[in-house]
């Protein structure tokens, strides 16, 4: 994770810390804030790499309409970043090209 | 657009009048035979059975009541490979043809039974061979290790394959056109005049004219085959498929219920529903082919499904495909199938053969299509 | 469908005019379910309303905090809120399917209300899916839900109320801009000009307009008008580094790690697509919206559409919407006569507020390379099919989208169409010498959004 790609944190109303594991390296983000929030904070960049052409995306809308935030969380590949909240323990990954199918039994 | 209505905007030896695939199949072998053939194609939105299809090149279980359809089935798949070729070779448009074999994976004992025993019956009525295989739960895990534990097995097919039905469609236009055939986005043909050794054809577009007239317009021949004196019994039969995302391959051979393409998509399907025109989809049906497509293939729980949409087969009484020429105003005929896949090297070779010469290769058994079967 | 748990009204979309929608019906006794896609309700103008994340309440503005008064309709005992679900299925018999954390649920309404909002318009680019570009919505969602601020150096370009509003957030907060990118074209302001009438008659809209100009002025941004040719360029490691673009005669290069970018904002119809509902292409707004009665009813009698997923307005527009609509559902539900008191005044209320569109919408509308991109630009991000493959296409037979898509997969990844529909649209028209209206738009399929096939297995008879 290339730190000089992290999104700043202003003064925030106390909230609740969570640990997570972001590319193996465990961070901490805020309570309630969404997956994507939590990994650009991070300054992980890029998220996913494409399926098609293997070229790197990162989020782009923030709001679900776009699909380019899919990762791997906790396991489940093909996951929309921005609209999962972080949780304690969370593992997650890039999404690299298409995913693997694995039943679910995760 | 002017008011001026524009008559005979064009001529040609033979019109097909449908731009699907058994349109653009029999329109380019005819143009092999050196005829000038003219595709006559609705606009973006129509039935489309060509977008909507499964994508299966199917021989396993094909013509159990008919003997004929199961040759023709055989013979078309055999031309595969060469059709393929040719159209990859001077398009550049690789249409993904595997023709490994497929399975037709069954949940029940009583189900995989039934099969088998269709089958052998089929084996029976062809002496020189059909070649199939039933496998037990066991003998399917070797060559799907991830098949589900609630499978019974499956019935195996040497012959079966699949192909990308989209770029099939891309490429046979781009093939056609090529070739100097013209592609007309002509909206419905409304009417066909039967004239003095022509056909006049009438659009929104216009006024057509043509020599000979192809009917290969899907459920849209059941109108247009009585103007050229056929009667076209055909009707629809909606096929509900659902699409789930790009997953890395896990899946070598097609399956009468699911496949994976190329792309890494996994079609799920299999749905036979007589609902009129309704191509929409419910909810029910998609669950249903949801829960079978995961029971035969647990790993696929956790996959999201795309898209889904319903797609209108086009079936006749006996299931079986309709060739004919009308016997009242020869230089019309009928072509009308739900396999237009399958069948796509069949109807480019020895059917567009037929119509553009005159003269039946035996090996398609051409009487037996008739339409006159249905008026016993 | 019986056995399934019925509802008078079913709201999708707690944003302003959900939730002001949900407070009228509600009150008018209707037993109403509103359902929202997140943890908590707000949409996206009002995003985490219920729980302000920011110590420093300059940095949103009051005009955030409006929201909160809001929230009150979604405690009305008759109304159910619930968070968190997606909605992925309507079928015309009033069933409606949605999934909370992985479990699919289905419901029966009597009437339905579509409050799914707006989305960024799409604005293809060269390079607009590098990692490091993303639009001025997602930085303010941010802002809103996470107080995060982009990375710099940060460059902002586009078009639009939205551009300056993020601007002036990301100043206030002490964030510094490297360089405001305006690609609004010089003629689009004598084109303006001519609704100017409308824009006085709006003068709150056109001072706010003016002090968000002010406050970046004050700060020193550069500021670049008129610009052409926006670029986004990447380094080695395939993420953004810099941006490009033209102003004049003179062709500049900023470094940049992030760049965000706007050309306004569209409805969301995708729902209402999928239901087939009859839309109709708007010229000013370059966009596809619903065809609505006076009273906000679609093509299908029991489907309405409030807020900007009916068409740009706006927050507050929308929260009038939301009124009306219910209001008239109200009427048809209860037949009582006394429901609809208060609907003209709040029309005349609309009115005024909906004076500014036609200013904002001639002055705001996106340069050319942005609706009709050339070339090898990226149109469809999740199958990555350029402008000049979709172009291409008109040469072989096709002449709508629908056939586009069968043809390069263009529509057919994981977000369904909703980054390159209009584009696709705009490209077919554009080498065919027709309307938007004449090629039509994609035959939008379920689920609207994804959802797994155990998932949807679950909901089949045979499970039982």
């Amino acid at each position: 994770m290339a730190a000089d790609f992290s999104f700043n944190r202003l003064p925030c109303h106390e909230r609740a810390e969570v640990e997570i594991t972001v590319e193996g390296q465990k961070i901490f983000a805020l309570e309630g804030e969404t997956v994507a929030a939590a990994v650009m904070h991070a300054g992980l960049r890029p998220t996913r790499t494409t399926p098609v052409s293997g070229s790197g995306r990162a989020p782009y809308c923030m709001m679900g309409v776009c699909f380019d935030c899919l990762m791997n969380i906790d396991g489940k590949p093909n996951t929309q970043a921005c609209m999962t909240e972080v949780r304690e323990g969370m593992v997650i990954t890039v999404q690299t090209g298409a995913r693997e199918v694995s039943g679910g039994d995760v | 657009m002017t008011e001026s209505v524009r008559l005979n905007r064009g001529s040609s030896d033979v019109a097909v009048i449908g731009g699907g695939l058994v349109g653009l199949c029999i329109a380019l072998g005819i143009q092999r035979q050196g005829q000038q053939v003219t595709v006559y194609d609705e606009g973006d939105i129509a039935l489309r059975a060509s977008r909507g299809n499964f994508g299966l090149v199917w021989v396993q279980g094909k013509g159990d009541n008919l003997p004929a359809y199961t040759r023709i089935t055989r013979l078309s798949a055999k031309l595969w490979g060469g059709l393929a070729e040719d159209l990859t070779q001077h398009t550049g448009i690789d249409i993904q043809l595997q023709q490994r074999g497929g399975l037709f994976v069954c949940l029940s004992e009583s189900e995989l039974n039934s099969r088998q025993q269709m089958l052998e019956k089929m084996a029976a009525e062809h002496p020189q061979g059909y070649p199939f295989d039933v496998l037990d739960l066991q003998q399917l895990r070797e060559l799907i290790p991830e098949i589900g534990p609630e499978v019974a097995g499956a019935t195996w097919g040497p012959e079966d394959g699949h192909v990308n039905p989209l770029y099939l469609l891309r490429a046979l236009v781009a093939r056609f056109e090529s070739l100097g055939g013209k592609l007309v986005n002509a909206g419905q043909v409304s009417n066909i005049i039967p004239k003095k050794s022509q056909f006049v054809l009438q659009s929104e577009q216009g006024e057509f004219s043509c020599n000979k007239v192809v009917l290969t317009a899907g459920l849209g021949n059941k109108s247009l085959g009585p103007m050229v004196g056929i009667d076209a019994p055909v009707f629809p039969n909606r096929g509900q498929v659902l699409i789930a995302e790009r997953v890395k391959p896990f899946l070598n051979y097609p399956t009468g219920h699911v496949r994976q393409t190329v792309e890494g998509t996994v079609q799920c399907g299999d749905s036979k529903e007589d609902v009129g025109f309704d191509t929409g989809t419910t909810t029910d049906v998609l669950a249903q082919i949801a829960h079978r497509a995961t029971t035969m293939f647990p790993l696929l729980k956790d996959v999201n499904l795309i898209r889904s949409w319903g797609a209108l087969r086009i079936m006749t009484p006996d299931g079986n495909p309709v060739y004919q020429q009308s016997e009242q105003y020869p230089g019309a005929y009928l072509v009308t199938c739900h396999s237009g896949v399958t069948l796509a090297a069949a109807h480019a070779g020895p059917i567009a053969d037929w119509i553009a010469t005159g003269i039946a290769d035996p090996a398609i058994d051409l009487e037996k299509f008739h339409g006159s079967r249905f008026q016993l | 469908m019986t056995g399934l748990q019925q509802f008078d009204l079913v709201i999708i979309g707690a944003g302003p005019a959900g939730m002001a929608a949900a407070r009228e019906a509600g009150e008018a006794g209707l037993n109403t379910l509103i359902l929202d896609e997140q943890p908590r309700a707000g949409g996206q103008i009002y995003r985490n309303i219920g729980r302000p994340i920011l110590q420093d309440r300059s940095i949103l503005g009051q005009d955030y905090y409006a929201g909160e008064t809001l929230l009150a309709g979604l405690s009305h005992v008759l109304v159910t809120h619930v968070a968190n679900a997606t909605v992925w299925d309507v079928t015309t018999d009033n069933t409606l399917s949605f999934s909370v954390k992985g479990i699919s649920r289905q419901v029966g309404f009597k009437k339905l209300l579509l409050a799914t909002g707006a989305q960024e318009r799409p604005v293809p680019f060269p390079g607009w899916t590098l990692p490091g570009v993303m639009t001025c919505g997602a930085a303010q969602i941010l802002l809103k839900s996470s107080g995060l601020t982009p990375t710099g150096p940060l460059v902002i370009a586009g078009s639009g109320p939205l551009l300056l509003l993020i601007a002036c957030q990301l100043i206030r907060a002490g964030v510094r801009i490297e360089a405001i990118v305006d690609t609004t074209p010089t003629s689009n302001y004598r084109r303006a000009l001519k609704e100017i009438f409308g824009a006085i008659k709006g003068w709150r809209y056109l001072l706010k307009g003016a002090r968000m100009l002010n406050e970046i002025r004050r700060s020193g941004v550069r500021y670049y008008k008129s610009a052409t040719e926006l670029t986004a360029e990447s380094g080695s490691d395939g993420n953004l580094v810099s941006v490009s673009f033209r102003k004049g005669s003179v062709h500049h290069q900023l470094p940049c790690k992030t760049l965000l970018v706007h050309q306004g904002v569209i409805p969301n119809t995708q729902l209402g697509r999928a239901l087939e509902l009859e839309h109709q292409w708007d010229e000013v707004q370059q966009c596809w919206k619903p065809t609505l009665s006076e009273n906000g009813c679609s093509s299908h009698p029991d489907i309405f559409i409030a807020g900007d997923s009916g068409g740009i307005g706006g927050a507050i527009v929308a929260e009038i919407q939301g009124r009306i609509v219910a209001k008239e559902i109200a009427y048809q539900l209860n037949q009582e006569g006394a429901a609809v008191i208060g609907i003209d005044q709040l029309r005349k209320t609309l009115d005024d507020q909906l004076a500014i569109r036609p200013f904002l919408d001639h002055l705001y509308r996106p340069l050319d390379m942005f609706l009709r991109p050339q070339g090898e630009i990226i149109v469809c991000r999740c199958e990555e099919v350029t402008a000049a493959e979709i172009r291409g296409l008109t040469q072989h037979g096709c002449v709508g989208p629908n056939q586009t898509k069968a043809f390069c997969r263009s529509g057919m990844g994981p977000c369904q169409g909703r980054q390159c529909g209009a584009t696709v649209t705009a490209l077919l028209a554009d080498e065919l010498g027709k309307s938007p209206e004449e090629v039509g738009y994609y035959h939008i399929r379920f689920p609207i959004k994804p959802v797994s096939l155990g998932e949807l297995a679950g909901l089949s008879q045979s499970d039982a």
